[in-house]
């Protein structure tokens, strides 16, 4: 009883509480040891969470706020209490329960919009799908944006606001922000750190905090944003455009390590134009051919003609020596070693494609490059072609990290009175030599507006929660300048608040939400009716008219210094999973194998098989980084097609406040950084005698020796496709008996398939994210994953063939084959996995013993098990079982589950078809993998339905079945990748390095 | 020369029993140590028994933990679904073999040396059979329903899946089980009617009075018994055939390379015999020694039970080369790398390499007679005999399954503690039925060795010793009155 309630802080708590606060007793509002107690005896599912520190593991156990939290605020909309948001579909009369509805709205992705239709069960956001009308999205997601609904339900997230660790009310802070701000002379001292603005509202308003506090500052920092596209543009034209590509157009594409059917603003768009000009289903077709130069494998290299790994400044050479052939003054220099043939046969084929040709510079490439591919693409008569500019999408278009060191010096100077962050997370993604997280915490009034209390939040003086984006209201424009409004899905369950209401506080509009902010700011912007408008742009997702207008502009020559060939240099690259690290607690994108490595839950330092041969370290081995005095402790991972001479690592991890899940885990690289890196930093590596073990998915990947004998990946190049047009032999390298003593089941109904295209295939991730959301897929965390655990219906396999230096790279999804002779269906003692009419080879949870007899004898081991109780059952103990879909059943442990095509989908249309008395349409029954791919390389239907896509995608000479001679019949089928190698060049995709 | 109890010296015999012994000294060492009060348990029995209960006890822990986390405890994982608790419950049910088949095919077969030993291989083979039956109940994902592989009358209207070697096994190991049981308890009944007649206590007569069901020694009792015996011997040596083709089914109907052989079912009963075989001496050697039953298990049961595990061991081995051989003959690339995965694969080549010195290269030196005849000797080569079959097991369930037909799913396979525990487990379990065994019946049939002794007593040699025996030059005594 020594904590006695002391009746100061008593008052204080009362003083600070948010509304009318209900207490039963002073122990209560004074949090004593004794009141803990008691609230973990008399409720103490409700307390175990707040006992203490919990395993990752054990944090998908327990998650934070109860149900009833996140159901009365899911009902509740207190403070707004008007909002309608409008679903994308015609609103039926009445919500019909277990139908769910589609909203329209968007995340941000870097800024920019991403279109989104939102799936609703019952006022509850359960998954995203792509809005087919958004012209960034065309129907179509990112991987990492499926993972987004697992964040809204993450109990990590921010619940309160803060100020110095002592809850207060949002009427508390916004009194103190605009008396903080009030008290400065015109601004002087006021500083706003944001994110890449694209939106509207927001831009509007931090245009009112300027004028209104003249001397304010703005700046914006994200580590990902493409500054050298930006000072590129600059220099090439000296102001800054929006450069955007029409992939349909282009024949000939060379890519200077640009990932652009992966990331950045337009990839879905322009993965989808890229891929509409390469798909190959007949030897008449035609192709585009793709030269890649990266030094990092990339998802977009691996489905090139050409890929060529190259160092940075391998790179810039190979870049200038094909500017000078194509008649740009660039540099004098000779192409790196070896690519001297390449080099010449690449002017040549540009040359012949002119204006039908172009080039793109990935945002790792330095502005120099960027600035030289304006000038080639001008030069080929591309632009107006393949190549548009077009205004500036982002508000102020500026280089992050130029803004992030002006902030730097403000700060160090001590000339920051009052710094605003919104959303961003300096005190962790800031290179360390800038010292920023030390200088925040010397600002007199910090507020830091965030999804965590992350780094960033601990050293502020103030900290408020953000709404998540399917929380609240907003607008964002998208590659293209089309703005979408972002409608929330839910009420903010832990009341949190959006940038747009923070800036209103600032400003000495504390009431304002951010619902009226939007409206109020398009109902200026808006002839005609407004509620016609606004109904319309809820219901598209689009607000018509809004693209970015179209500049003349001429690249004026351009100066470029070459850089130096270093012994190592580090790259820095964004995470393909977890980002810049702000989705460090998202156990799916955790768990989501790394393209090509497959690596899980964490970093490592990628390392070219003839750099670690020659360092002498190996996989798994600890190995120190130092950056001039910094160093950090990295495990190595040997990567087969890296450049030589680069290390790469990806930022994100090493996360020190991310919450349960992304804690502390993997190697932070921004310690390494001083903020002047451009080219690469050189690095030096020691080794160490320790040792670790990296989680991979797939530990076997090489195709040579006994791989290649077992005809898994069919592959080969156009011409000798239309050799053999009809029966391409590379297709069909052995001929297999299919007689069987009796006859097959006929199926008269439907009879679902599924057709994968390897050719167009990078291996992106997005089916698996998807495949999660969509199907409940539980996560088992690192120690499962390293002893071949994962729950994933679908998985890429990755294949390599040929020189380890740059070989081949293969992308394989497997889901399940859902083979019409299924061998796991005769082992089952119970009759836990059996045949449906339609050929479907169902899974019976409820029946399932688990004698796992099933997945021994899958040959293609794509059913997983439930090792041990990997989801939550309990739905009152968590919150993260709300990002469930109702129409899947939640699996236990000790049973069997696999893909099922979406049965679910199927069974929906086939009651809606039944309904309506028809029959299901071809295009009504689209799976979750097939609906998210961004290159369209799935394609599912009725293969009874001689014209569906599926049945002429299964007419393709290309198709084959795995593992044909075991006479599976498997339903799910792959067209052969074919590749369009410049026929100039030795044949194969490979180049001597 | 009647055996006096308590007499160790030199008393190892050639012939099926030692030669003129007693009905009551065959009592004496027979049965008086079971009848013996609980004071004057021998003190290396209460020893033997606390270190099988202790090891029961981390069984019975392993079993908790098992059905309170799931199945993850172990280190299966996808591809290699089935790992050590499959391995180790067909290592028990091989173990299980030897017992029927020495007290059913040879009792059918006329060889009367089984007589002796038959009593507790029987034992060995329930026990064994319990040890592997737990095996696959534990081994389901959800234990608790497991008897939905039984065909029951249910409300679900579902039957089992009567296609899936699974449920094969179940009746497989069920009709083995209970025949092997009502085997040896009929065999016991006439021995447990002894018992009842030279109990020295209350509780001794009330139990063997009720397990005797009322025998009374008549002519008819024993035409009766001697009948039933027969027939269920009839009964139960196909068994010993079925019961471990049917576990072989388990493998041989899956398609994967390394289990989809024709060769699997004759492989592995001529395995479990080997394995059996190697049990019933691991047993025997110093069951004998400790109960001073040298004259009764003599050195002729050692040489026979030596062959015969010789025999079958030499069947394994030839398997072991088919299967090679098939793999190579057939072409198929999946079946040839199973092969080379086994034989050279980085991950597990030790445990094939092992496994051919322990079931090929070690059972080699049995040959010769002079080994056969040495009871340590066969005690070593027994024991490494069962770590082979282990590791046969080991070979062909978890390194097949470690790499099958698609390299990106390939994955290793490595035991976790809790899979050594219940393994180690079992042994208690085993170890502990076999102490309660040896404590509570006669552990050799006392009427057929007496049948034995009176033939001996009558005619001067026992009643079946053969002709090759005499061929040998040895105990050239004239066969016959």
């Amino acid at each position: 009883m020594n904590d006695r309630p002391s009746i100061p802080a008593i008052r204080n708590k009362l003083e600070t509480a948010s509304g009318r606060e209900f207490w039963r007793g002073l122990d209560e509002l004074a949090e004593t040891k004794e009141f803990q107690e008691f609230l973990e005896e008399e409720f103490p599912r409700q307390a175990a969470p707040l006992a203490s520190a919990v395993d990752r593991r054990g944090f998908l156990k327990i998650l934070g706020a109860s149900l009833a939290f996140a159901g009365l605020s899911a009902c509740a909309r207190p403070r707004a209490p008007t909002e309608k948001i409008v679903p994308y579909v015609q609103a039926p009369e009445e919500i019909i329960p277990g139908k769910p509805l589609f909203f329209a709205s968007a995340l941000t992705d870097g800024g920019y919009a991403e279109g989104l239709l939102v799936e609703s069960h019952q006022g509850r956001p359960t998954k995203v799908e792509g809005n087919p009308d958004h012209p960034g999205s065309l129907g179509a997601t990112h991987a990492r944006t499926q993972a987004t609904v697992l964040s809204l339900y993450d109990p990590d997230r921010s619940q309160f606001i803060m100020e110095n660790g002592v809850r207060r009310d949002w009427e508390t802070f916004a009194t103190a922000l605009a008396a903080a701000v009030d008290r400065l002379e015109d601004g002087a001292g006021l500083a706003l750190l944001t994110e890449t603005v694209t939106s509207p509202t927001l831009a509007a308003l931090i245009e009112e905090v300027l004028e209104r506090f003249p001397n304010a500052r703005w700046h914006q920092y994200e580590p990902t944003h493409d500054d050298a596209a930006f000072t590129g543009a600059n220099l090439a034209f000296g102001r800054s455009v929006s450069t955007r590509y029409d992939f349909s157009r282009a024949d000939v594409i060379l890519s200077l390590e640009a990932d652009f059917t992966n990331e950045g603003p337009g990839r879905i768009r322009y993965a989808r134009d890229f891929t509409r000009h390469r798909r190959i289903r007949h030897a008449g077709d035609n192709m585009n051919r793709l030269y890649q130069l990266e030094s990092f494998p990339t998802p977009t290299g691996s489905v090139a003609d050409h890929r060529i790994p190259l160092g940075p400044s391998g790179i810039a050479r190979f870049a200038a020596s094909v500017a000078r052939g194509i008649g740009v003054n660039a540099p004098e220099t000779e192409p790196p070693d070896g690519l001297d043939e390449l080099s010449k046969a690449l002017v040549e084929d540009l040359k012949e494609h002119r204006g039908r040709s172009l080039i793109i510079a990935g945002p790792s490439q330095p502005a120099e490059v960027h600035a030289l591919t304006h000038a080639m693409n001008s030069a080929l008569d591309n632009v107006g072609s393949t190549v548009t500019y077009h205004e500036p999408v982002e508000t102020k278009p500026e280089n992050h990290l130029d803004s992030l060191n002006e902030l730097s010096t403000s700060l160090s100077a001590g000339d920051i009175e009052v710094l605003v962050v919104l959303g961003a997370n300096p005190a962790y993604n800031t290179p360390a030599g800038l010292g920023i997280a030390d200088a925040l915490k010397r600002v007199p009034f910090s507020v830091h507006l965030g999804d965590y209390l992350d780094e960033t939040g601990a050293v502020t003086t103030w900290h408020v929660n953000r709404a998540h984006y399917l929380e609240t209201w907003g607008d964002a424009r998208a590659f293209d300048g089309t703005v979408t409004i972002q409608q929330p899905l839910i009420s903010p369950f832990y009341g949190g608040r959006s940038e747009l209401e923070v800036l209103s506080a600032l400003l000495g509009r504390p009431d304002a939400n951010s619902f009226q902010i939007v409206q109020d700011f398009w109902r200026e912007r808006v002839s005609g009716s407004f509620d016609s408008f606004w109904q319309d742009a809820l219901y598209r997702g689009t607000v018509q008219g809004t693209e970015s207008a179209s500049v003349e502009v001429t690249a004026g020559p351009i100066d470029i210094d070459l850089p130096l060939e270093d012994d190592l240099t580090m790259l820095i690259r964004p995470d393909p999973s977890i980002w810049d690290g702000r989705f460090a607690n998202n156990g799916w994108l955790q768990e989501l194998p790394k393209p090509f490595s497959k690596l899980t839950w964490e970093n490592a330092a990628y390392l070219a098989p003839s750099t670690a041969e020659r360092l002498g370290v190996s996989s798994h081995q600890l190995v120190t980084l130092s950056v001039g005095s910094r160093t950090v402790t990295a495990p190595v991972w040997i990567q087969p097609g890296q450049a030589a001479g680069t290390v790469v690592l990806s930022m994100g991890y090493g996360r020190q406040q991310a919450g349960r899940v992304g804690t502390g885990i993997g190697v932070n690289v921004f310690s390494l950084l001083n903020g002047d890196e451009r080219w690469g930093t050189p690095v030096e590596i020691a080794q160490t005698s320790d040792t670790t073990r990296l989680a991979t998915t797939q530990v076997h990947q090489s195709l040579n020796g006994t791989g290649e004998r077992r005809h898994i990946i069919r592959t080969g190049r156009i011409d000798e496709f239309r050799e053999h047009p009809e029966h391409p032999t590379f297709v069909h390298p052995v001929e297999h008996h299919d007689e069987d003593l009796y006859p097959d089941f006929e199926y008269n109904g439907y009879a679902w398939g599924m057709v994968i295209d390897m050719t167009v295939c990078n291996g992106c991730n997005a089916c698996i994210t998807a495949c999660q959301a969509e199907n409940n897929i539980p996560i088992v965390g690192k120690d499962q994953v390293l002893i071949g655990r994962e729950l994933h219906w679908i998985r890429v396999d990755s294949y390599y063939r040929g020189d380890i230096d740059n070989p081949e790279v293969f992308h394989q999804p497997m889901p399940c084959q859902q083979c019409e002779k299924a061998p796991c269906e005769p082992v089952c003692p119970v009759g836990a996995t059996v045949h449906d009419h339609e050929g479907l080879n169902v899974m019976v949870y409820n029946r399932c013993v688990g004698t796992r007899y099933c997945s021994n004898n899958c040959p293609y081991k794509v059913r997983r098990f439930n090792f041990l109780q990997y989801a939550e059952l309990d739905i009152t103990a968590t919150e993260l079982s709300l990002a469930n879909n109702p129409d899947v059943t939640v699996r236990s442990r000790g049973v069997m589950e696999k893909c099922t095509y979406c049965t679910q989908r199927i069974s929906q249309a086939r009651i809606q078809a039944g309904n309506e008395g028809r029959q299901i349409r071809e295009g009504e029954v689209v799976t979750a993998c097939q609906s998210v791919c961004p290159m369209e390389a799935i394609v599912f239907g009725d293969v009874n339905d001689s014209g569906s896509q599926v049945s002429l995608a299964k007419a393709s000479p290309l198709n084959y079945t795995l593992l044909e001679e075991l006479q599976t019949k498997p339903r799910t089928s792959y067209l052969a990748k074919v590749t369009n190698p410049n026929p100039t060049l030795a044949p194969g995709r490979m180049v001597e390095i | 020369m009647a055996v006096t109890s308590g007499k160790r010296t030199s008393v190892e015999t050639q012939r099926v029993i030692g030669r003129g012994q007693s009905y009551g000294a065959l009592d004496d060492v027979i049965n008086d140590p079971v009848l013996a009060g609980p004071f004057k348990t021998p003190r290396w029995w209460w020893i033997g028994f606390a270190i099988a209960a202790t090891f029961l006890a981390m069984y019975l822990v392993s079993i908790v933990w098992l059905v309170v986390k799931g199945t993850g405890v172990w280190g299966n994982n996808v591809p290699v679904g089935w790992g050590m608790p499959i391995i180790n419950f067909v290592w028990w049910i091989g173990i299980g073999h030897a017992g029927t088949l020495i007290s059913a095919a040879l009792l059918l077969f006329r060889q009367p040396w089984r007589t002796s030993i038959n009593r507790f291989a029987e034992a060995m083979t329930i026990f064994a059979v319990v040890c592997a039956a737990i095996y696959p109940i534990l081994h389901l994902g959800r234990p608790w329903v497991f008897y939905w592989l039984v065909p029951y009358p249910n409300t679900f209207g579902l039957f089992p899946q009567f296609r899936s070697p699974l449920d094969w096994d179940l009746f497989a190991i069920f009709t083995y089980g209970s025949v092997s049981v009502l085997f040896w308890f009929i065999g016991l009944i006439p021995d447990l009617a002894t018992l009842r007649d030279r109990s020295r206590s209350k509780f001794q007569r009330i139990l063997y009075s009720t397990l005797c069901l009322g025998w009374n020694g008549s002519a008819k009792a024993w035409q009766r018994y001697q009948r039933a015996y027969l027939l269920i011997a009839a009964l139960s040596f196909p068994l010993v055939l079925s019961v471990h083709s049917t576990i072989a089914m388990d493998f041989a109907v899956a398609q994967l390379p390394g289990w989809n052989n024709t060769v699997m079912p004759p492989y592995f009963v001529a395995g479990a015999v080997f394995a059996g075989f190697a049990m019933v001496l691991i047993l025997a050697v110093p069951l004998r020694k400790a109960f001073g039953m040298e004259r009764l298990i003599t050195l002729r049961h050692l040489d026979n039970s030596a062959k015969l595990m010789l025999a079958t061991g030499l069947i394994v081995v030839y398997g072991y080369i088919i299967e090679g051989f098939m793999a190579w003959y057939s072409g198929v690339e999946f079946e040839r790398y199973m092969i080379f995965n086994r034989i050279l694969g980085a991950d597990h080549w030790w445990a094939f390499w092992l496994l051919i010195a322990c079931n090929g290269v070690a059972i080699q030196p049995l040959w010769f007679r002079r080994v056969r005849q040495n009871p340590l000797a066969l005690f070593i080569i027994s024991v490494i005999v069962s770590v082979g079959m282990w590791l046969e097991r080991f070979v062909i369930v978890s390194v097949t399954l470690t790499k099958d037909f698609l390299p990106s799913s390939w994955a290793d396979y490595r035991s976790t503690f809790w899979d050594w525990s219940l393994y180690l487990g079992s042994f208690g379990l085993f170890a502990t039925l076999f102490f309660l065994f040896i404590r509570l019946l006669p552990s050799i049939a006392s009427t057929e060795i007496k049948g034995l002794a009176h033939h001996d007593r009558h005619y001067g040699s026992d009643a079946f010793e053969d002709i090759r025996l005499d061929f040998h030059g040895r105990n050239r005594k004239g066969a016959g009155p």
